[in-house]
């Protein structure tokens, strides 16, 4: 009998696996997916400077754009389909009743330079989710504009160095522990800051020692993640605020990991003085395949004053947005503006669709079922994987390539075979404090029945690593839409769009 | 709760696992002080119809611009978006798959990001453009810290008419870094000579166009003069669509071109999330900012796609990066993708054609109003009328007829007098006839 | 005595003369893995020992070399821009960087010779 492999087809296509090409080489000039008005006909005023040139855009009919963009959607892993466990990254369940919401022509059909009083609604949202940040965290004031995690840190960080300077001294060091994300000491260097590193100690904490060593009259702020990346609670962390206070200096907490502790912990009884919180992980707004996020600050007494432009205030009886700085109104000090406009208000409404739903009891018990999910994991892998550092975790479990030494297969070949498996990888390569680190994170979407699933999954592939089926691995994935891609060839002779010959040439 | 799937006796059973005996043995780490013992005060969980209750009536508080006569623009415009878009964007592959990293199962992200800066590239003229970013000002910022990077020089002109915003995040990307920042006054009556202002200090000089005043520049001399000088000419688009009627800012010798993609495919959202375009010269690739998605084969030899050239991320070169950012705009670029795509060629030109055709006849219908000036000589769908009163008055004036007149100049420079009677006006092809006539009748009355 | 000298940073320099040729060692591509780009300095460039001066760039990870000793940089070696594996290939080789003409001879002594370095890398592999 025929196995898979040796059926070859004549379209290319593999049953639901339908092969599709680039929408330009889809291309019948003239050819349109929309029907459009006649134009006015009257005299242009474009003074000369009329389009001569084509652009070169494909014409196709809508089926053809529609086919096109469904086949395209097939070739994707999506939590919608199954465990997504990316360590860091909290792929959790996006409740469809967020779209809707952020849909509603009240929100989505809003311009942003319309009169205050006719968006006072939507500035209602904006103020309902601050109020439920700003009371989750602990933490008295709340920047909303930041379009992402990222972002989030360089509006942080510029709060921080607004709020020296305000003092006259700006300092000039970052303090950023060895396992942070790579974001961290890239937006201290926007900021003007230098970095110096932290080392970790042996249970996969800040090495306090080495930290208060680092502490003095230069360093403007630490930058740490709580829960750390390595899935673990700093458990010195009023010790460490009250260090960096004792110098001066502010404490910047990366809230990438607020998923492992809402309703459980407020960073603002940590002494933390400003943390950004990613909208799209803790708070269910889509991913979107890498965007949009969205990443709000918040800030501490000492640093409000300096948060960016626009803000939302009250005014009398309705709310009104500060978009200039100004002495009355409290914004004099303000470090700027980040980006256009006043925020990511879609993501907003799907994030205060998302709290609403939950609730007090509800966001306190996701917390507890995260941590629950990766302690879960974190036991019925520990006799066969290696543990990094020991439990408890928070949200995610670190294991590292430890327990695959000798045996051939390394971290990325493991990861490949659990697409085999039907599972997303988990986060490989990061934290960088350990060899070959694999992340797990479930999150607290997962029921049992399906975490243990995945560790069935994941045992069978350990122990198959370990019998030192090296070959199976290193071919891996076998089952997915595509095998291994070339990153050498990609990085080498970079090719960053279609272009017309390379059509002309295949003809 | 709806979205949590565990039961209390599957909560035991995992904790009798784990070996432990309540969910608070796993927060131990946590300073026993500060751990809640209790939710906080705040409402409880809610079913789907109460939310949709609270937040349907929060949106009832506001007046969406399509139920009114709108003309307002200044960086964020109305389009028609094909029903189509909304539908693909939701499916499940796209919405709910995080950044690409696994290529063999993300080869859906990939393959429309290739497809996207293709798009851009071709409808800015230029070589090579990125996956996106988060909207046209922060990709402005980014423009300069660019021009800074290529030409090691620390000075960056921004023209008068650049939209403040993107001037504000400019100046706030580089405040804290040796760089200077040459913003020029805003004057909606002249034209600034600015290739006088360049020497050989200058990383790049920014311009936008069709400017905030929704005046179009030939940039051809200007491109020239910079680039005798070394520095890079930097060019804003805020209303992409434009793009569709007028020549390229590539063919006219820009070396970066960044633009909000918003108006293709994107709704106005009160603002965000929008889509930062970004695009340059092939020589300067390797200094651009942000995601690149590049073609490859995979091992059985198919064409395929991965995230490449990282090493200018953040996430390998950490303080060297060219930039700290992380995330695009991905849903938002592939609303642009699949619009576009149903656009085409034609129907984009169509569409600029439209959207230009009716702003001239809004125009020539504003200029018979006694009292009304058009400003502009050239414009795309955007141009500034000066009122015989303070435009942000006639524009509360109009709301509860029902019309969004515009913008009044006075809200984005509020310290500027001169600005205090100008309105600026956008139309598009979602305006109808009777909008027109509904926004001139009723400045007929309380002009 | 060799004329070949090592860095912490695993750069090796081979002197002829007054002129140094530099590159990466063997060990370092091994780690970096297939090298995809490289970035090289200008000739008639002034260097002072440890500045950076050169970036090899693989899928992964991106390295600065710095100057193993200071003097004039003279020539670089473009066809590494063309063909980066050739560092993979021959790292000590046909995959030198950059040539480099010393202004300071005695430079070379905060260097290590091949013992050395051999005892470094087997201390870190």
């Amino acid at each position: 009998m025929a196995g898979p492999e040796t059926v070859t087809t004549n379209s290319g296509h593999r049953g639901l696996d339908l092969a599709e090409t680039l929408i330009f080489e889809l291309d019948s000039p003239g050819r349109c997916g929309v029907d459009l008005e006649q134009a006015p006909d009257l005299p242009n005023r474009l003074g000369g400077l009329e389009r001569t040139a084509p652009i070169g855009l494909p014409g196709l009919s809508e089926p053809q754009v529609i086919r096109h963009f469904v086949r395209l959607s097939r070739n994707n892993f999506a939590i919608d389909a199954g465990l997504y466990p990316l360590g860091s990254c909290t792929m959790k369940h996006n409740p469809r009743l967020n779209e809707k919401m952020a849909r509603l022509p009240g929100f989505a059909d809003l311009h942003p330079m319309q009169p205050v009083e006719t968006v006072q609604g939507a500035l209602e949202l904006i103020d309902s989710l601050a109020e439920w940040l700003i009371t989750l965290t602990g933490m008295p004031a709340v920047a909303m504009s930041p379009a992402a995690g990222a972002h989030g840190e360089l509006c942080g960080l510029m709060t921080i160095r607004a709020a020296l300077e305000a003092k006259g001294d700006a300092r000039e060091v970052v303090l950023v522990p060895t396992s942070a994300h790579g974001t961290n000491p890239a937006t201290a260097a926007i900021c003007g800051y230098r970095i110096e590193q932290i080392p970790a100690d042996e249970r996969g904490r800040v090495d306090v020692a080495a930290l208060k060593e680092k502490l003095g009259p230069r360093v403007a702020a630490i930058m740490l993640t709580n829960p750390n990346t390595c899935g673990l609670f700093e458990n010195q962390i009023i010790e460490i605020a009250e260090a960096v206070h004792g110098v001066g200096a502010y404490f910047y907490c990366d809230g990438a990991n607020f998923n492992a502790i809402m309703g459980k912990v407020r960073p603002g009884d940590l002494g933390i003085d400003c943390m950004h919180l990613n909208l799209h992980k803790t708070f269910s707004t889509p991913h979107g395949g890498g965007g949009p996020g969205s990443g709000p600050v918040v800030l501490a007494e000492a640093l409000a004053p300096f948060a960016p432009l626009p803000m939302v205030v009250r005014d009398g009886d309705g709310l009104t947005l500060v978009e200039q700085k100004s002495e009355d109104l409290g914004t004099a000090g303000s470090f700027g503006r980040l980006k256009g406009f006043h925020g990511q208000m879609g993501m907003f409404v799907r994030a205060l669709a998302f709290i609403l739903s939950h609730g007090a009891d509800g966001l306190r018990q996701a917390s507890e079922d995260a941590v629950l999910n990766a302690n879960y994991i974190l036991a019925r892998l520990q006799d066969l994987f290696s543990l990094s550092f020991p439990g408890p975790c928070m949200h995610e479990a670190l294991f590292d390539d430890g327990f695959l030494k000798d045996t051939g297969v390394s971290t990325l070949d493991f990861a490949k075979a659990m697409i085999d498996e039907g599972f997303h990888p988990m986060t490989m390569y990061f934290p960088l404090v350990v060899s070959g680190a694999m992340l797990m994170e479930p999150t607290e979407s997962e029921s049992k029945a399906s975490l243990d699933q995945f560790i069935a999954s994941m045992r069978h592939l350990g122990q198959r690593a370990l019998a030192g089926d090296s070959e199976f691995f290193a071919g891996a994935p076998y089952l997915a839409p595509y095998r291994r891609l070339d990153e050498t060839q990609a990085a080498r002779k970079p090719v960053l769009r279609w272009q017309p010959q390379a059509k002309e040439a295949a003809e | 709760m709806r979205y949590l799937p565990h039961t209390p006796a599957d909560r035991q059973a995992m904790l009798a696992a784990i070996g432990v005996k309540n969910i608070d043995d796993l927060f131990a780490d946590v300073p026993s002080q500060v751990l809640l013992d209790a939710p906080l005060d705040l409402p409880m969980h809610a079913g789907e119809m109460v939310v949709e209750r609270a937040l349907t009536a929060m949106a009832g508080r506001n007046m969406p611009m399509g139920s009114a006569a709108s003309f307002l623009g200044a960086g964020a415009y109305r389009h028609h978006v094909p029903a189509a878009v909304d539908h693909l964007i939701q499916r499940s592959e796209f919405l709910t798959a995080y950044t690409p990293y696994q290529p063999e199962v993300s080869q859906g992200t990939l393959h429309y990001l290739f497809e996207f800066q293709t798009q851009v590239a071709m409808l800015t003229g230029m070589d090579v453009a990125n996956a996106s970013m988060y909207d046209g000002a922060s990709a402005c910022a980014e423009a300069v810290l660019m021009a800074h990077r290529v030409t090691k020089r620390d000075k960056a002109i921004l023209c008068g008419g650049l939209h403040p915003h993107y001037r504000e995040a400019a100046e706030t990307a580089v405040q804290f870094i040796q760089f200077e920042i040459d913003a020029r006054p805003a004057d909606p009556d002249a034209f600034e000579d600015m290739a006088a202002l360049i020497d050989g200090e200058t990383a790049c000089i920014v311009i936008q166009t069709p400017d905030l005043f929704g005046r179009l520049h030939d940039l051809r001399a200007l491109a020239e003069a910079a680039h005798d000088k070394g520095a890079l000419l930097v060019v804003v688009v805020t209303e992409v669509v434009s793009l569709g009627a007028l020549t390229s800012p590539g063919e006219m010798g820009a070396d970066i071109v960044v633009a909000e993609g918003q108006s293709i495919g994107n709704a106005l959202n009160f603002g965000g999330p929008y889509l930062g375009l970004f695009a340059t010269r092939q020589k300067y690739v390797r200094q651009m900012p942000g995601r690149l998605c590049g073609e490859t084969v995979d091992e059985a030899g198919r064409r395929g796609y991965v995230l490449t050239l990282s090493t200018r991320e953040q996430h390998i070169r950490r303080e060297k990066a060219t930039s700290n950012i992380c995330t695009n705009s991905g849903l938002c670029a592939l609303a642009f993708c699949i619009h576009l795509s149903l656009l085409g060629e034609t129907g984009l030109r169509q569409l600029a054609q439209i959207n230009h055709g009716r702003a001239v006849a809004l125009a020539d219908h504003l200029a018979d109003l006694d009292g009304v000036e058009v400003l502009n000589d050239s414009f795309f769908n955007e141009f500034t009328v000066r009122l015989p009163r303070p435009a942000a008055e006639v524009v509360e004036d109009l709301v509860p007829r029902g019309i969004l007149a515009g913008v009044p100049l006075s809200r984005l420079y509020p310290d500027n007098p001169a600005m205090a009677d100008l309105l600026l006006v956008a139309t598009t092809e979602t305006n109808t006839d009777e909008d027109v006539a509904a926004l001139i009748n009723a400045l007929r009355e309380v002009l | 005595m060799s004329n070949i000298y090592f860095t912490e940073d695993h750069e090796w320099i081979l002197v002829e003369g007054d002129i140094g040729t530099c590159g990466i060692t063997e060990f370092a591509q091994e780690q970096l893995g297939d090298i995809v780009y490289v970035e090289l300095p200008e000739a008639g460039r002034e260097v002072v020992q440890n500045d950076e001066i050169a970036v090899v760039e693989s899928v992964k990870a991106a390295s600065e070399l710095y100057a193993p000793v200071s003097g004039e940089v003279i020539e670089s070696n473009d066809e590494l821009t063309d063909d980066p594996a050739k560092v993979n290939v021959d790292a000590m080789g046909d995959g030198w960087f950059f040539k480099i003409r010393i202004s300071a001879m005695d430079e070379l002594e905060n260097l290590m010779d091949k013992a050395a370095y051999d005892a470094l890398v087997a201390g870190q592999s």
